[in-house]
């Protein structure tokens, strides 16, 4: 095999990335896997990991440098001095917000496996149908039995611990026992369970943290670091559990510093046959070819490696022949809710800091109800006693203050609605004319919003969340809404949509471009709705399920 | 409602961790910082004795033992932007000039008890009044006395259960009043 040969390319090395790279390695193939940013070694480049509170310089505040040289990150918690460098910096990476909009990246080996929350539901055929049904974009090219054993298969080696809760909208998975609720938690979740017919239920997140031992990795060890790196392999990213996997085939090869500049096409056979990319730290650029591609860059990334391709045939690139490369972006609404205090339980407390919280699943639009929107949301959230940050407005300096915070404060419990946005034909991303970034390569403007079915939306979300509380007897119960930005939910979906027709869409139902039927994209670029579920496990599910179509078609001959 | 505790709330849900909270989440444009701003040693010590009153040394040592004065001042420099900086260093000159104008003599010679009894009545007049500038630094003041003292070696390990590794969560254990938090 030539130097810059392989079977396969790996664009990315994020959830999805890292999935291709095991699944592809693991049946025979030799893969390259390029990640635009820096290598992070499991463990040793976990460099804030172990820190005690005294030694973080800032206690975990920021500083007004860091507020001034990263307008974007600081919207958001992710501007913090413990992982700065594992967010991507905008004035290295910027794009532009036509319309206001928040785009949070990771771009080193990892991505932003090292950083996400964990949170991994399945989607069902209430999500797969929902388009058909409602007349809205484009109807899913899939539906749950083609992905269920694939989320099984991923679920299983990822390591999710959750709860089978039986619902139909939550489809249950193949899980490690689940984290428990604490005494607040529980009784909420009895008497909600309760004051609204058994319709809503509050349950324990189910989360990519081990609560048992596998395949070499140590259980959670509830420190709640996780996106500081897990020294323990605790918790699913790449570093932990799928790379390890590739590696030990003896087929991979790992290139960080890669930044792909475009997909070299071949119009006579209508593949692509290879990658262009640009060494982020060198500025040399370099071909690499391969049988088959997977574009796992994240979302907008994929899709703008689309748009940067073939443009000698389509200007607006490979995959635009559908008029939809580009187009429907989506990612979760949220930041919304209620809060109020327990009382009754000065008497209760816990040990270990649970990196997971309760979680609702979507109970609206669902059998009889009928609202005035479409869709839906779930909730996150959790019961905790409040720590020494808390004002003691009464308390007296000195001693009386120094003992009263030294114990737990009151008991307090918030949940937080995460809502599906539909897929829009008019939010979109393009390529900007004339800006790029100092690649040399054309930065993306964005232009999305949430309409009215996510303005409707959001009243249940507040709405219900205290109605709930206040049904389970929490007191001073409030709502609150922080205001969001398109993009803050971290879960940008959409712009290289499956569908059943290339006219309208980008992707088949096997997660192949349409145009370069050797080319895969199964990062959150294809998604053809959001749902309301954290999108992760999706992505894993239909990365694997894609990998072993492809190698199938290698061995049949028709890639 | 008060917004800080239903964004702490978002914050604890999303995985991050958030110690208390001066300007997070907003994203509002921070001013320039001022130039060239110094503390003597005067006023950490000052700083010093004014974190003692708020956390004193009881069966373990107080702020000022774990050098209140050099944290306060450093987050002040890092952290704050020019108008709470302008807030503090007021603040700070006010309590100077009140104290000895209400108590007859300087904070740095009169007691623990002095102290601390005159900065409980800045503090009920701030809570009385959130507009009052003056009486305002006792916020500040209190909220970096008890983050730089609560995540001291001092504080987290002996006034607190520091825990670095729990190894498991237990979900709803017997707690009894004087039984200690845990650290984090």
């Amino acid at each position: 095999m030539a130097d810059n040969s392989y079977d396969a390319i790996v664009v990315g090395s994020g959830i999805s990335g890292g999935w291709a790279a095991k699944e592809l390695t693991e049946k025979g193939l030799k893969v390259l896997m390029l990640e635009r940013g820096p290598n992070v070694v499991h463990k040793t480049d976990y460099k804030t990991a172990t820190l005690a509170p005294w030694e973080i310089p800032h206690r975990g505040r920021r500083t007004t440098e860091m507020m001034e040289n990263h307008p974007n990150l600081r919207r958001d918690y992710v501007l913090n001095e413990l992982n700065l460098d594992w967010w991507a910096h905008e004035s290295e990476s910027p794009y532009i917000e036509k319309k206001p909009f928040t785009w949070f990246r990771g771009y080193q080996v990892g991505g932003r496996s090292l950083l996400w929350g964990r949170q991994s539901y399945r989607l069902g055929d209430l999500d797969f149908e929902a388009n058909l049904k409602e007349g809205i974009a484009v109807d899913w090219p899939i539906r749950y039995n083609d992905v269920a054993p694939w989320y099984s298969y991923v679920e299983k080696f990822a390591g999710i611990s959750g709860n089978k809760d039986g619902l139909a909208q939550l489809p249950d998975g193949e899980f490690q026992p689940p984290m428990p609720l604490n005494c607040v938690e529980k009784d909420v979740a009895e008497r909600v369970k309760s004051a609204f017919d058994g319709k809503r239920l509050v349950t324990i997140g189910r989360v990519a943290n081990l609560t048992q031992p596998l395949d070499g990795r140590t259980q959670c060890q509830y420190r709640n670091k996780c996106s500081l790196g897990c020294p323990f392999g605790g918790y699913f990213s790449t570093q932990a559990s799928t790379m390890p996997a590739a590696v030990k085939t003896g087929n991979l090869t790992l290139r960080p510093w890669s930044i792909v500049t475009k997909l070299i096409y071949d119009k006579d056979t209508k593949k692509a046959t290879g990658v262009e990319i640009i060494d982020g730290e060198t500025n040399q650029t370099y071909e690499f070819n391969a049988k088959v591609i997977f574009l796992c860059a994240s979302a907008f990334n994929s899709t703008s490696i689309l748009m940067r391709s073939a443009t000698d045939i389509w200007p607006e690139g490979l995959g635009s022949s559908s008029g939809e490369l580009g187009h429907n972006v989506m990612d979760h609404h949220f930041r919304l809710g209620a809060n109020g205090t327990a009382e009754g339980y000065e008497d209760k407390y816990y040990f270990g800091r649970r990196p997971n919280g309760v979680y609702i699943p979507r109970f609206r639009n669902i059998g009889d109800d009928k609202r005035d929107y479409v869709r839906g949301f779930g909730y996150q959230g959790a019961a905790s006693r409040s720590g020494w940050s808390r004002n003691v407005a009464e308390m007296n300096f000195g001693a009386p203050m120094k003992e009263a915070l030294t114990e737990p404060g009151p008991w307090n419990m918030g949940i937080t609605a995460f809502g599906e946005i539909l897929p829009y034909h008019e939010n979109t991303i393009k390529l900007s004319k004339d800006q790029k970034d100092k690649w040399g390569i054309s930065i993306l403007e964005m232009n999305a919003e949430i309409k009215e079915n996510e303005k409707k939306m959001r009243v249940d979300m507040m709405n219900d969340a205290a109605e709930m509380l206040e049904a389970a007897g929490l007191k001073n119960v409030k709502t609150f809404d922080s205001g969001y930005t398109f993009g803050q939910g971290i879960h940008e979906m959409g712009t290289a949509r499956m569908g059943r027709d290339p006219k309208t869409s980008v992707l088949n139902g096997n997660n192949q471009v349409w145009d370069a039927m050797n080319v895969f994209v199964t990062d959150g670029a294809c998604m053809t709705s959001a749902a309301a579920q954290n999108p992760s496990l999706t992505y894993m599910a239909l990365t694997a399920r894609a990998a072993d179509f492809a190698v199938n078609e290698l061995k049949k001959g028709n890639l | 409602m008060n917004r800080r505790d239903a964004l702490k709330s978002v914050i604890l849900m999303m995985g991050g961790t958030m110690v208390g909270a001066n300007v997070i989440l907003t994203g509002c444009a921070p001013e320039d910082q001022i130039v060239g701003l110094e503390f003597s040693l005067k006023d950490i010590a000052f700083l010093d004795e004014i974190g003692e009153a708020i956390i004193p040394t009881t069966d373990t040592p107080g702020a000022k033992a774990i050098g209140i004065g050099e944290f306060i001042v450093m987050m002040v420099k890092d952290t704050y932007n020019a108008e709470q900086q302008t807030a503090f260093v007021d603040g700070l000159n006010f309590i100077r000039k009140d104290f000895k104008s209400s108590k007859g003599s300087d904070f740095i010679k009169a007691t623990l008890e002095e102290r601390t009894a005159y900065l409980n009545e800045l503090k009920a007049k701030a809570t009385a009044d959130a507009e009052d500038k003056n009486a305002g630094v006792i916020k500040m003041l209190q909220d970096l006395t008890v983050l730089g003292y609560f995540t001291s070696e001092v504080g987290a390990t002996q006034e607190l259960r520091y825990i670095e590794v729990p190894g498991k969560y237990e979900p709803c254990i017997d707690y009894k009043p004087g039984d200690k938090a845990y650290a984090l």
